[in-house]
């Protein structure tokens, strides 16, 4: 555009800074668009340079890690002992959400869940005997996202468990999640008396195998349309599961009653289900885990394929930069606390559930689910804001999930590590806010922002990654 | 006593938001001072300064917001802290209208206004360059209001601009008028014939107002920052403006406004005059333009005679009328300074100015009657002195350099460290004169009356032998309105003359009055 074709059309400015000159310029009858700029995350020069010259290279393997996140077809197949479902299961290993975090370093949910879950296999009398043997060293900690398996809050998976398998049909590849156990004291909020742990014992002994023989009843339930009408209803699969509970509750009540020989324990499980706005997630969690592990280790990728709290630490794993983690102070979330509770109560933001946001679920979907956002202090508009912000940090949007208030616009999906640092906006997720004392349960619910931390640290390790690899 | 501060970490508001908010936690109860900025190395060695520094804030980075309050009491630093809270959240749903039309980044823009053409960017200087090479590469004129920008970043701008036919205003452009529409810093003028190609922001502001004064309009005002006619950059953008304006049908005559060039720089500004076809008025504060002169300019010794040639061309009359209309006034204005020159106590003139331009400006006209004067940007590298120490004999304060305004609004905008200034200066006892400038426009003072009328009022009470000489930079249809300004200050007791070249004549000739009477 030469400067004359300049002085030949009306004039449109883009205002980058002071927003008075916006105001400025339309006073005096002028066109303006005010960009609600933010300075860029800083980050090393080298870094940067790496990854400008290698953009061709990033954008490539971004588009073949974004294209298997779409075309991941995640299904219901079954259940199983965690012990002989997840790989690499060991008796003498414990499970547990986010990053890998040694006992000193646990938050005070995760231990009481580690106490809760000693006790549960009997490997514990009493909680001081639980917590000689986690600090002995001679009981293993890994995170869930380690063995394919996600867990909300604690995340705490142990040997006798027992866990969905959800497989993604289009690439082969399986991931795991517990049972939920429902709201008030629960394990995975790090309560661990004995009603938490009759509970877990009745979850495995009636319920699981009831459910077990329904779901090979039905051979497969698929997932990914019962999200996708969940959207459409009202959830975001994160915070909000109650559409997707009715669905799943719907499709599998008639297999119970059918294939459930004790009508006792058949009321009973659908009843634990119906009584359980949360039962979904731990369904929506491995769905998404199941279609984001299959976008591993794209060389070069900067896509984000699992953002996940221990409740000390923020963690990050890309496409392209294998297993490493990327980690950073977890936040204590901005929540409305329940009545008797405040931010003093609450502990760091914690758990895998932000593999939902990883999808393009959570937060990034919100806009879907304005009664997640007045739940949480906001209004339907600040939810459709949020959702909107998330397009600027994704690679792609899925078709498959729809937002029916943005005109079914597909969900912003594939958070490109690259787009966070520059525009230094990060994730946004709901979440539910844990006590920072084992056992109390549930405190509040929230958003947050991500720290940027742990996407600064992605963003160079996948520079260092380049060079090494392949510089 | 009491420091208190709060980190939000990651939370970015441009700065004018913050010294709103800043302002309004100043004016609650207990407080003495306060600051909310980003964490900003500069910004902390101003909390430093200010004592507004705490341990907790080293940690804080760029994308940080940093809240410190000194209070009298921990309750009243608390209160203010979380008053910070709601007014963002205000802030925020007042955002909330715009929902949908918000844009993130300058591809959110362009989606959302197909057809843009110009970027204006105004954001910290060392963020503006990556910003204006985004919106080149996207096809669009840019214009930098930001400073701070490194002279190698402008160069790698200019000519990535250069060769693909776009313009870069700036780094450190305050004003342009592109169709009327105005830019930044700019006043509300007409529509006319004359197009401006300016290196300077006050003095496009000046000639643009004269002109508008005159009864004609502007075509087009294009700035380039002052450093675009450094032998650096090469007079890349000030050659292109000149080069557009001369095939723009609409322009008729050319204005060239800048502080003096680059020799070489120089050099092809004359080629491109020898080849206009179009009458090419040039102001060079303080710069020899014989050689534009050559190649068939007219040239102007003051902006307010720039602005008057260029009306008078545009009318199509005999530029000398403008020489002989200043002559007469220049007699007109020795008869006032006698009539103001008695009753004074002191003798020594001081200039306090908010644009860099009109403080150049006053000095050279000074210089014909008083000679250098001292001033913090001086004529001479003997009569340097720090802006920031008391005034000395005569001097001529440009208050618009970082000096005073690191960390602080400019002097267009807060007439505080002015009003201040004007104070300390009336209660020495020497002076005699305070000459001032107040430029109007979109993005100064809305108000500058309500501000500097109390204060000139005052100080003629306290000090009855002072004199306030000024003149006022700007239209009519500004959104402060020149006439009532004027109005105002005069009936404070300010003497206003049309032109800022026309208050300094006055001021030094007075002065001279003055020391003739004494001696």
């Amino acid at each position: 555009m030469a400067i004359n074709e300049l002085f030949g059309q009306p004039l449109k400015v883009v205002n980058t800074g002071l927003a008075s000159f916006k105001e400025n310029i339309e006073t005096a009858g002028g066109e303006a668009i005010q960009v609600n700029w933010k300075p860029p995350v800083e980050v090393r020069k080298e870094s940067l340079a790496v990854i400008e010259r290698y953009r061709e290279e990033i954008d490539r393997a971004n588009g073949e890690a974004l294209a298997i996140i779409l075309g991941g077809t995640p299904v219901l197949t079954g259940m199983g002992i965690a012990l002989e479902t997840i790989p690499g299961m060991r008796r003498d290993l414990i499970l547990h959400s986010g990053p890998p975090v040694t006992w000193e370093r646990m938050c005070g949910p995760t231990r009481g869940a580690i106490i809760g879950a000693l006790i549960y296999e009997g490997m514990a009398g009493d909680p001081e005997e639980a917590v000689r043997i986690a600090e002995s060293g001679k009981i293993g900690f890994e995170p869930c996202h380690g063995h394919a398996a996600v867990g909300p809050m604690a995340g705490i998976i142990s040997a006798s468990m027992p866990v969905f398998i959800v497989r993604n049909e289009a690439y082969g590849n399986s991931a795991f999640c517990t049972m939920n156990e429902g709201l008030g004291k629960v394990l995975r909020y790090g309560a661990y008396s004995p009603e938490v742990i009759e509970r877990l014992r009745r979850m495995e002994k009636i319920l699981y195998p009831v459910l077990r023989k329904a779901i090979e009843k039905l051979g497969r339930l698929d997932l990914k349309t019962m999200i996708s009408q969940a959207l459409h209803m009202g959830d975001e699969l994160h915070n909000r599961n109650r559409a997707g509970n009715s669905l799943f509750y719907r499709t599998m009540a008639p297999a119970i009653v059918e294939t459930c020989t004790s009508q006792e324990d058949a009321i009973s499980l659908l009843n634990f289900i119906n009584g359980n706005d949360h039962f979904f997630l731990n369904l929506s969690m491995p769905a998404a885990k199941a279609c984001l592990d299959a976008a591993r280790d794209r060389a070069y990728s900067s896509i984000v394929i699992a953002m996940a709290r221990n409740g000390t630490d923020f963690g990050v794993q890309l496409s392209g930069t294998g297993n490493r983690w990327f980690t950073g102070e977890s936040p204590v979330p901005d929540a409305l606390f329940f009545p008797g509770f405040t931010k003093a109560d609450a502990n760091p933001d914690i758990g895998d559930s932000a593999i939902t946001e990883t999808l393009g679920l959570g937060g990034f979907a919100i806009a879907a689910a304005p009664a997640i956002a007045q739940f949480v202090g906001g209004t339907a508009q600040d939810a459709i804001r949020y959702t909107l912000e998330m397009y600027t940090i994704t690679a792609g949007e899925n078709k498959a999930f729809q937002i029916p208030s943005l005109n079914f616009r597909g969900t912003p999906t594939g958070i490109d590590v690259r787009k966070v640092v520059e525009n230094n906006i990060t994730p946004f997720i709901d979440t539910g806010v844990a006590h920072r004392e084992p056992g109390i349960g549930q405190v509040g619910a929230g958003v947050l922002s991500a720290p940027m931390e742990p996407f600064r640290k992605a963003f160079e390790g996948l520079a260092e990654e380049i060079v090494t690899r392949y510089g | 006593m009491i420091v208190k501060v709060s980190i939000k970490k990651g939370r970015y508001y441009d700065s004018v938001t913050l010294m709103i908010i800043s302002g309004e936690l100043n004016r609650m109860e207990g407080i003495i001072s306060s600051s909310v900025v980003m964490g900003t190395a500069g910004n902390k060695a101003i909390l430093a300064s200010a004592g507004l520094m705490t341990e907790e804030l080293t940690g804080a980075g760029d994308s940080d917001l940093i809240i410190s309050v000194h209070a009298l009491s921990e309750q009243a630093a608390v209160s203010a802290i979380n008053k910070t809270d709601e007014l963002f959240r205000e802030l925020r749903k007042q955002g909330d209208e715009d929902i949908g039309k918000k844009a993130r980044t300058l591809g959110d823009a362009l989606l959302q206004m197909p057809g843009a053409n110009l970027s204006l960017i105004s954001v910290a200087g060392k963020y503006a360059a990556a910003e204006a090479m985004k919106a080149l590469q996207k096809g669009l004129h840019v214009m930098i209001f930001s400073d701070n920008v490194p002279i190698e970043e402008e160069l790698a701008l200019k000519q990535h601009a250069h060769e693909r036919g776009l313009l870069v205003m700036g780094p450190d452009c305050g004003t342009a008028i592109i169709h009327g529409i105005p830019l930044g810093f700019a006043n509300a003028v007409g529509r006319g014939g004359i197009g401006i190609v300016a290196a300077s922001g006050t003095g496009l502001q000046e000639v643009a107002s004269v002109i508008s004064a005159g009864g004609t309009g502007i075509s087009q005002a294009i700035g380039t920052g002052g450093r675009d006619i450094k032998r650096e950059i090469g007079g890349i953008m000030f050659l292109d403006a000149m080069k557009a304006l001369a095939a723009h049908a609409e322009t008729k005559v050319i204005v060239l406004v800048s502080k003096p060039p680059h020799r070489e720089v120089v050099d092809r500004i004359a080629e491109e005059i020898r080849h206009s076809a179009k009458p090419v008025v040039t102001i060079l504060i303080g710069g020899d333009a014989e050689s534009l002169k050559d190649a068939g300019a007219i040239t102007a010794q003051t902006l307010e005679e720039a602005g008057m040639l260029a009306v008078a061309i545009s009318m199509d009359d005999d530029p000398a009328t403008v020489q002989r209309t200043l002559a007469q006034r220049s007699e007109w204005l020795d008869v006032l300074a006698g009539s103001h020159a008695g009753g004074r106590n002191g003798r020594f003139l001081r200039g306090l100015f908010s644009g860099g331009t009109l403080c150049d400006e006053a000095q050279l006209v000074l210089k014909k009657t008083l000679g250098f004067v001292y001033s913090n940007t001086p004529l001479h590298p003997d009569y340097q002195i720090q802006g920031t120490e008391p005034g000395r004999g005569d001097c001529i304060i440009d208050m618009g350099d970082d000096a005073f305004t690191v960390g602080r609004p400019h002097p267009m905008i807060d007439y505080s460290t002015r009003n201040r200034r004007i104070m300390e200066e009336t209660a020495d006892r020497e002076v005699a004169v305070i000459l001032l400038d107040i430029v109007l426009g979109y993005g100064s003072h809305p108000d500058p009356a309500s501000e500097l009328a109390p204060v000139i009022r005052k100080a003629c009470e306290d000090f009855p032998g002072i004199l306030f000489i000024g003149s006022v930079t700007g239209t009519d249809g500004d959104p402060q309105d020149r006439r009532r300004v004027i109005r105002e200050l005069e009936a404070a007791g300010m003497v206003i003359m049309p032109s800022n070249a026309a208050a300094a004549e006055l001021a030094g000739k007075i002065i001279l009055q003055i020391r003739s009477k004494k001696t």
